[in-house]
């Protein structure tokens, strides 16, 4: 008997074709992503439409039409409007923000006190960035730098009036100088306050309960501006007569009662996040409440609520910009302010400075959002809920 | 057999300190005794203060001539009437500017948070692009922008710039024209209001055939047809009683028609551009918060994209969407007392001039926080119910 082997098995394994090639290289990327289907062209060309007519413009406005130095508003204006650019010219102004800069940094703070501000902001920078980066070490002695001896040396440096610094007024603080004390304050403040208030929240205690519940609720729901206004106007009328304190401290304390609130609402909903079992676990291992909270419940509850706390931050940030209306100069307010300057006054000083502010606002803000995305992968231990 | 007696022992009483009921009664004691303290003092002290400065209190001042004028009104209002009315003219207003910044923050919030899940490479990337820039700039600085360095470099009234439908814009604000209605003009309104009972009465019918038959009746087209049809055959039928009033160009400034203030515009489209970015965001975690399951079961039924989505993605998305975006709601209705900045007569400008008019501090700022308190409760209320709504009905 004769067997035909009519089976066959392939000895090595089959090398992978590459792929056809409508399915690969730009041309299908292109295919993919911008033209898979009639109603997809139609929105890229509307996209591209729109691009075309909003991105050319500013682009021209902002660097080929610009003027970057010039001493005074002549370089930005027209003939017709006084100065020496030909009429129908529209650009940016970038010599006005050139010329502002100082005070758009510092405010009237005096010349040649300016030092000092300068260098509290390279000890915050200095001491900031190791705090940042997850790989230097030490963080617990750069942290006590940060948040205990930094505040006192700046508050000596920026103040003044001991160890032979003349003093130097609140209100002739100004620009971000003024918005970066009031954002680091209201940090520094907000978060263990609003977790404080968050704690008394979720007492058992209905009293405590009730105190936290009206104070939180009754912040939220009004304007920022309305405890801007309290601060400014009832405070005084709060305290004995005599007593009165600087008009900076009293936004000061509005901007971190607002943003703690808004804090303990994050914080809350991270507690609520953390399972019973914790609770339990750590009451029957014998720990008290404040050791249960320390070191079982809250670095769990705060890891997953980082997105939320750093979007309070984000949010105060811009919030510090509302103290514009009780006549202070944070950065928003001291640009503002500088449109009225006679020597400077033309149709595109406006425009160049408050796309100025928004540029600083833009990259303090975006930088907290991507670094908080950033803690959070780290922070992410895998066990998720 | 020593243990089972100790055991039945009554356990020993510890010193009071450590007993978690009397502490808690003791700490909350000491709690309230603090606040009432507090609140003495500082009732106390403002009383002292109000006396020595010579400020009057309550709330006799409403009655009285605010002696001011308000630049947009949408009642009748003049410098002789009295403060109430005054913070009632700040409260429309403040109504009326967060009502328009909701709905057009919804709509482009939408657009942009879909825009956002699109397939479309550069549809996602421009949608990205505008939520990146509005999410991380101030508010204010926003309304700045759009009143500083737009709407007050515009030309001036003399060299208007003309839009379609005889509208105009320059740097006084935007003119449309205005509609006068003639006689008979109320038909079309009853038309309207008809065609919109007629048309839920024939969605409900339509709803309750499909269930019992499974034939589909053409809901939308029929509704569409109702509400504005009705008021079109109204229209023809009474005689054409709508006229425009055009604007009309002079030397030096435009008359007739119907006009928005600067100061309102920038404030409503700054709100509205703002406001927006954060509704994106929440439309794009609610959309993307459906499981692919869902989608993938509905295709399995059969079903096409457009009823996946409108049947199966948004139902469940909008639960995921209201709760954040009822926060949103509320952000913008505070966020409309920024109008101060700018001079839009709302709320918080006027309760403000009539704080610095009166010197009374405390008054004006109790009826802010009033007014704000009970407008986000009202607006929680609302969204409640949508919500109830929305919400998942267990079986």
């Amino acid at each position: 008997m004769t067997q035909t082997d009519l089976s066959w098995v392939r000895t090595e394994l089959a090398q992978p074709m590459p792929a056809p090639p409508g399915e690969r290289g730009l041309v299908a990327w292109v295919r993919k992503n911008l033209f898979a289907s009639v109603g997809d062209t139609i929105l890229t060309l509307v996209g591209l439409v729109l691009v075309a007519m909003i991105l050319p413009p500013i682009i021209d406005w902002a660097f080929i039409q610009a003027q970057w130095t010039g001493p005074d508003r002549t370089v930005c204006a027209t003939v017709a409007q006084g100065g020496t650019q030909p009429d129908g010219w529209s650009g940016a102004c970038w010599s006005f923000v050139n010329a502002k800069f100082g005070q758009f940094m510092l405010g009237r703070y005096p010349l040649e006190e300016r030092w000092r501000p300068i260098l509290v902001g390279i000890l915050f920078v200095a001491l900031l960035a190791p705090l940042l980066i997850p790989r230097v070490p030490h963080k617990g002695l750069n942290a006590v730098l940060f948040f205990l001896v930094l505040p006192i040396v700046a508050f000596v440096l920026l103040v003044g009036g001991m160890f032979g610094l003349p003093h130097v007024e609140t209100p002739l603080w100004g620009g971000l100088l003024v918005t970066l004390t009031l954002s680091f304050v209201g940090i520094v403040v907000s978060l263990p306050l609003g977790i404080l208030l968050a704690l008394g929240r979720r007492s058992k205690m209905p009293v405590v309960k009730m105190i936290c519940i009206v104070f939180i609720e009754t912040i939220r729901g009004i304007p920022l501006i309305t405890v801007l206004f309290m601060a400014s106007v009832m405070l005084p009328l709060f305290l004995p007569a005599g007593v009165t304190f600087d008009k900076f401290l009293r936004a000061l304390i509005g901007v971190s009662l607002f943003a703690a609130a808004y804090m303990a609402e994050v914080v809350r909903g991270g507690l609520q996040a953390i399972p019973k079992g914790q609770y339990e676990g750590a009451d029957s291992l014998g720990l008290s409440y404040w050791q249960k909270m320390y070191f079982i419940v809250l670095p769990q509850a705060l890891k997953l609520v980082i997105p939320g706390i750093v979007n309070t931050f984000i949010g105060m940030f811009k919030d510090t910009s509302l103290v514009y209306i009780i006549s202070m100069f944070d950065l928003l307010a001291i640009v503002r302010q500088n449109f009225s300057d006679a020597s400077w006054a033309s149709p595109q000083t406006p425009a160049s400075g408050l796309i100025f502010a928004a540029v600083v606002f833009w990259l303090f803000c975006f930088g907290m959002s991507r670094y908080s995305m950033f803690m959070e992968r780290r922070l992410d231990t895998g066990y998720k809920r | 057999m020593a243990s089972q007696e100790v055991l039945r022992e009554e356990p020993t009483r510890g010193s009071l300190i450590n007993d978690p009921r009397v502490r808690s009664i003791f700490i909350q004691v000491v709690a309230a005794l603090a606040l009432i303290l507090f609140i003495w003092w500082i009732v106390g002290n403002t009383i002292d203060n109000l006396q020595r400065l010579r400020i009057a209190s309550g709330f006799a001042f409403l009655k009285g001539r605010a002696g001011f004028d308000i630049a947009d009104s949408a009642i009748a209002y003049s410098s002789d009437s009295t403060y109430g009315r005054a913070i009632l003219v700040g409260l429309i207003n403040t109504a009326i500017v967060a009502l328009a910044g909701i709905v057009t923050a919804t709509i482009i919030g939408f657009m942009v948070g879909i825009g956002r899940l699109s397939n479309n490479w550069l549809i996602r990337k421009i949608c990205t692009v505008y939520v990146e820039v509005f999410r991380n700039i101030p508010p204010l600085l926003v309304i700045f922008f759009w009143y500083f360095g737009v709407l007050s470099v515009l030309p001036l009234p003399r060299d208007s710039i003309e839009l379609p439908f005889g509208s105009y814009v320059n740097s006084r604000g935007f003119y449309f024209p205005r509609a006068v209605w003639g006689e008979g003009a109320w038909l079309i309104l009853l038309a309207f209001l008809l065609g919109i009972a007629m048309s839920w009465f024939v969605a409900r019918k339509a709803r309750q055939r499909q269930m019992a038959t499974g034939q589909q009746f053409p809901v939308f087209w029929t509704s569409v047809a109702l509400i504005v049809g009705l008021p079109l055959l109204a229209y023809v039928a009474s005689g054409f009683p709508l006229s425009f009033d055009l604007p009309k160009k002079s030397t030096f400034n435009l008359t007739g028609g119907f006009q928005v203030k600067p100061e309102f515009l920038s404030l409503y489209l700054a709100l509205s551009f703002y406001t927006a970015a954060f509704i994106a965001e929440i439309v794009r975690a609610g959309v993307r918060g459906v499981s692919r399951g869902q989608t993938e079961a509905a295709g399995a039924l059969g079903l096409r994209s457009g009823p996946i989505l409108r049947l199966v993605v948004v139902p469940q998305a909008m639960r995921i969407v209201i709760p954040p975006l009822t926060s949103q709601y509320l952000n913008l209705t505070k966020n409309s007392s920024l109008a101060i900045a700018i001079g839009y007569p709302d709320l918080t400008a006027i309760a403000g001039t009539v704080l610095n008019q009166t010197g009374q501090a405390i008054e004006p700022v109790l009826i802010m926080m009033a007014v704000y308190l009970g407008l986000s409760l009202l607006t929680s209320a609302i969204m409640n119910v949508v919500n109830a709504k929305m919400a998942l009905v267990e079986r």
